[in-house]
């Protein structure tokens, strides 16, 4: 079947096969079970869709559902109502072909640097000799190369985080998942992580949903920030971030930098005049 | 070397390891005290023995071969309900933790059980059992169970959540999640457990003795002290001594092995 062909028989069952849309969230809805009282409401209503290789940021205030919203993604909770697709298929529960990042590395203290990234391919039960090369790789990636006999307590926290990163990218998932990833590091070297973060994703271009509570981390990073409401979350706005790569650091200091972040600041101290 | 530079590295040495010189000199001064209060207090030696009686009595007991006889049967018999007793605290206590069902099926009856003296018990197994080495055994058994129990229990359960969301993340299955993030995050609770029961099962092991039975160091501080051989009855506690010390010092080095990589020591009082 040629590519034309694929297309039209893609869209007359309503699945799209072009590059876009590698997910498809919509009329998506998650309300928390709560014995003998009503059910708490995490998320009301989220439609949206993200392009193969896109980056995509995720703000909102505490509580507004963004980290439900991965979980869901990651086949870790059951949705309430509406849709999930990735790659046109319903994600009903965890699959392969997603990376997660949590706020916190979540190494195995008993497993060296090479070992806690060998993980996923030992639960996948994937060959680990065919990875080994993979792994130095990702290593070398994330510099730390010289660190993959060492033990999680022997990293500082930024290094532990690079490893969750190597670890979630190792068996090679279509979509990274991070949830807050450099929330629990010092703002310094959450810079320098997100610099490097910027250059990990333009090698391995992954598709990345990435929460954060930062404004300016969310612009410095995403092609396309999604600002969520406050709880239940639905989305109050998308913002395209249309600024050059690779960005550095002075960036965040430019007139157009700062229209991003105000732009969507804005969106939040409007909503709390409302209130 | 220079000297001097040695001098200095014995004195470094002395300070790092200061303690250790303290714990031999409370020793002896113990030792020391014991003598002279025995002497100025006129206190009968059918009543307390002074340790020069006491290290007598050890030699002697050991050069015969009774002592090194009677420490092994109790050694065996508290190491073999140990083992029994740790591994069925260890499987069941991994059930209970996996299973739901059967912690809320099971959990008043282990509690029920576990209030219970469990020393209490050790008349009826002698009676069960009988006289020999077995009913030993089953009662070291019992006692080790629980620390077990309770330890595998708690660490399974209190495993860290997001590292078992990522292998759930990546289908991982039940058992996979056991071996590969549970069970090793529990070995420092396990540890802890089995510290106690180590301890405890050579305890069983005595009391089981006391009760009833013809060899072991229990059956032999009960003859002694029926013969009024203080001093005897003084020498098989030392042997107790060294016996609870290197059970619980051996277990650590084990643990420091095993769970290098927890960032800090479970202690357990004994």
């Amino acid at each position: 079947m040629d590519a034309e062909a694929s297309r039209r028989l893609a869209t007359a069952v309503g699945v799209s096969h072009t590059h876009k849309g590698l997910i498809m969230i919509s009329g998506l809805r998650k309300a928390y079970a709560a014995l003998g009282r009503d059910p708490i409401e995490a998320i009301a209503d989220i439609s949206l869709e993200i392009h193969e290789g896109e980056f995509v940021a995720i703000v909102g205030p505490s509580g507004c559902g963004k980290s439900t919203l991965l979980k869901i993604l990651a086949g870790l909770l059951r949705k309430t109502a509406g849709e999930v697709l990735l790659r046109g298929e319903p994600v009903e529960g965890p699959r392969r072909d997603i990376g997660l990042v949590f706020q916190s590395a979540v190494l195995l203290p008993w497993r060296t640097t090479l070992k806690n990234i060998m993980l996923p391919v030992e639960v996948l039960r994937l060959d680990p000799r065919q990875y080994v090369d993979r792994v130095r790789d990702l290593l070398r990636m994330v510099g730390l190369s010289d660190f993959e006999t060492r033990y999680p307590r022997e990293l500082s926290g930024g290094m532990q985080q690079r490893v969750a990163i190597a670890r979630a990218l190792v068996h090679d998932p279509s979509v990274l998942l991070m949830d807050e990833p450099f929330g629990a590091l010092d703002a310094m070297t959450r810079e320098h992580m997100n610099l490097e973060l910027q250059r990990i994703w333009t090698e391995s271009r992954k598709t990345v949903l990435f929460v954060t509570h930062s404004i300016p981390e969310a612009v410095f990073l995403a092609d396309r920030v999604v600002v969520l409401s406050e709880r239940p979350g639905r989305v109050l706005e998308l913002v395209e971030v249309d600024l050059p790569r690779p960005r550095d650091l002075e960036m965040m200091a430019t007139e157009g930098f700062g229209r991003y972040t105000q732009r969507i600041r804005a969106r939040f101290s409007a909503k709390r005049g409302f209130d | 070397m220079s000297s001097g530079g040695r001098r200095r590295r014995l004195g470094e040495l002395l300070r790092a390891k200061f303690h250790l010189v303290l714990i031999v000199l409370i020793f002896v001064a113990f030792v020391g005290g014991w003598e002279l209060g025995l002497y100025l207090l006129s206190i009968p030696e059918y009543l307390i023995p002074t340790p020069r009686q006491i290290v007598v009595a050890l030699v002697r007991g050991f050069s015969r071969g009774v002592y090194w006889w009677n420490t092994l049967v109790t050694t065996t018999e508290a190491f073999t309900g140990f083992l029994i007793g740790s591994v069925t605290g260890l499987v069941l206590g991994a059930l209970l933790a996996q299973f739901r069902i059967l912690e809320l099926v099971l959990y008043p009856y282990l509690v029920a059980f576990q209030t219970l003296p469990k020393i209490a018990l050790a008349p009826l197994l002698i009676l069960w059992f009988g006289f020999g080495v077995s009913s030993k055994i089953a009662i070291a058994a019992m006692v080790a169970f629980f620390p077990v129990l309770v330890n595998v229990f708690v660490g399974l359960q209190s495993t860290d959540r997001d590292q078992i969301d990522l292998v759930r993340s990546l289908s991982g299955t039940r058992w996979q999640t056991f071996v590969k993030i549970q069970f090793p995050s529990s070995l420092p609770y396990l540890f802890a457990g089995l510290d106690v029961a180590l301890v405890f099962s050579i305890l069983g092991a005595i009391v089981g003795e006391f009760i009833g039975a013809t060899h072991g160091l229990g059956a032999l501080i009960m003859q002694m002290n029926l013969s009024l051989d203080i001093a005897g009855v003084f020498s098989v506690l030392v042997i107790l001594a060294v016996m609870g010390v290197g059970a619980h010092l051996g277990m650590q080095a084990i643990q420091k092995r095993v769970t290098f990589w927890a960032k800090t020591e479970t202690f357990t009082s004994l």
